[in-house]
């Protein structure tokens, strides 16, 4: 044991409330970190994804069938008005049943969509729909004015879109965005529910095999999404002061 | 495109009994003018007379009821025209400027010949270059419309419409969102512009600068052109009294 472990192993001994057992027992160690990087995979998968569904939505959102328009609404007031739990459960359990499976072994069936695919889809769609939202409301807020002076130019539609109201819509999208991804960061831990093995999960594993730990997992969880969460928002300060025009909209 | 007959000796824009209502509102009730290729015309008139509108139509950013609009022979209302090759040919300066804010004076004025005319790109910063000298805003390229004043942003959305070579050039009241210190630098460079042969319809309260150089002023109320005639004649010999009344009011 190196000083570090020893240090934790002899504070557990003296308090036994405090037992951090993942900083002394490699065992734990290996499941802390495991779950931290399922985690970091759930969430860079989730705002990805969830990014892209959105701008999506938002787009088909402007489209000119009322059918298209209603489906895309129909999806929004579903994902915003039901618990994301629920989603995840009806998700996995519901749809699960009814996706294909394979047979590696020629016994076992595999379902080719696992719970961590379930979790990245149904966590996408949930976040996604606050998206669609959040860029509708960006390109709303590009003027008139501003369109017709580069349709005016010859500029296409599709190139207006791409070359002038896009950019500034996102421009005008990203507070809310920011905040709708914190949201998902912290909703990964839903996915405890079917049982995909990121932080949350591996620390209620931990505290139920050593119910001493569980002061300690509390703590390290929180320091976790602390700094998940506050990397993200780094991040997304520093790429709303990068996008910031001089002069414009402050 | 379809190809026309139109010869420079014909007229560049031809409007003929042109009406257009936005829902029950009749904003124009048939309106026929001709402009000929290098002309300088003004459309002068009380507010609401719908001189925004007729600017407009003819560049199709508003569709009409009936009528006619040729710009070089072509139909603009056909429902078959190419809106693409009709904006090439006619540029449009507004009010407000509307430049892309999240772009520099330099790449507001390169846009379009990037991406709609596929020029390449050293070719087409070079006559931005050149086009901002023009309007005497060299210095300026790499600013940001935010930074510039309202004079500024609107040579730089004079410059940008310049870019895509027009022949004819739309001008809505353009100095109207102007302090008088700024108006004259504006108006400088559409006199400029004017004066070297580029067809030019402007909507204008100016009217001194209409007086200088227009070739022919239309003054339009409630939707009719009531009167017209070269600057010489027009403000001297005004019959109409509406005209009289308009013109004693801004004079
Ligand atoms: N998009 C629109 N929808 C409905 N009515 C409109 C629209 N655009 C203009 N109008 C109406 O048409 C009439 C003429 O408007 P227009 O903007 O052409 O006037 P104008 O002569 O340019 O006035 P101003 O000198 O104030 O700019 C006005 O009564 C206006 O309210
Ligand atoms: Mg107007």
């Amino acid at each position: 044991m190196n000083g570090f472990q020893q240090y934790f192993f002899d504070l557990s001994a003296d308090h036994p409330r405090w037992n951090f057992i993942f900083f002394y027992d490699p065992v734990q160690t290996e499941r802390v970190l495991s779950g931290l990087w399922m985690t970091v995979q759930l969430s860079v998968s989730c705002v990805v994804l969830s990014v892209i569904i959105g701008l999506v939505g938002a787009w088909l959102q402007g489209a000119k069938s009322p059918l298209v328009r209603a489906i895309v609404q129909g999806y929004i007031q579903f994902f915003r008005n039901t618990p994301p739990l629920i989603q995840l459960l009806f998700f996995y359990f519901a749809l699960g049943q009814f996706t294909p499976t394979y047979s590696p072994d020629g016994w076992l069936e595999v379902p080719i969509i696992s719970n961590v695919g379930w979790a990245i889809i149904s966590l996408s769609f949930f976040a996604a729909a606050f998206n669609v939202e959040i860029f509708r409301a960006g390109i709303e807020a590009i003027p008139e004015s501003t369109q017709e002076a580069s349709e005016a130019l010859g500029m296409s539609r599709l190139q207006t879109f791409l070359y002038v109201v896009f950019p500034l819509a996102f421009r005008v999208s990203l507070p809310a965005l920011n905040n709708n991804l914190v949201n998902l960061v912290k909703t990964t831990t839903q996915a405890l529910a079917i049982a995909v093995p990121e932080l949350l999960y591996q620390m209620v594993s931990i505290y139920n095999d050593y119910s001493t730990a569980q002061y300690a997992c509390m703590v390290v969880l929180f320091v976790a999404y602390i700094v998940l969460v506050g990397l993200l928002v780094f991040g997304m300060n520093s790429w709303e002061r990068a996008a910031r025009i001089p002069g414009y909209g402050q | 495109m379809t190809t026309t007959n139109w010869t420079p000796a014909q007229p560049i824009v031809s409007i003929r009994d042109l009406h257009k209502s936005f829902g029950d509102l009749e904003v124009l009730k048939g309106i026929s003018l001709d402009v000929m290729k290098g002309e300088v015309i003004c459309v002068i008139g009380p507010s609401g007379s719908g001189k925004s509108t007729l600017i407009r139509c003819i560049n199709a950013l508003n569709p009409i009821n009936s009528g006619s609009i040729l710009v070089e022979g072509q139909e603009v209302h056909d429902p078959a025209l190419d809106k693409l090759a009709l904006r090439k040919k006619v540029g449009m300066v507004f009010q407000q400027y509307n430049l892309f804010p999240h772009k520099t004076a330099l790449q507001n004025v390169m846009m379009a010949p990037l991406k709609v005319l596929k020029r390449p790109r050293d070719e087409v910063e070079k006559h931005a270059r050149e086009l901002m000298n023009r309007v005497n805003l060299q210095g300026k390229e790499d600013s940001y419309p935010g930074e510039l004043s309202g004079g500024q942003q609107q040579r730089v959305a004079i410059a940008r419409s310049l870019a895509m070579n027009p022949d004819v050039m739309l001008f809505d009241e353009v100095t109207a969102a102007l302090d008088p210190e700024t108006v004259k630098e504006v108006l400088l460079a559409i006199k400029d512009l004017a004066q070297s042969g580029m067809t030019c319809i402007l909507v204008t309260h100016e009217m001194g600068f209409a007086r200088e150089v227009a070739d022919h002023i239309y003054f339009t109320d409630r939707g009719v052109i009531v009167e017209h005639g070269p600057p010489a004649t027009f403000f001297t010999e005004a019959k109409d009294p509406r005209t009289q009344e308009f013109l004693s009011q801004i004079l």
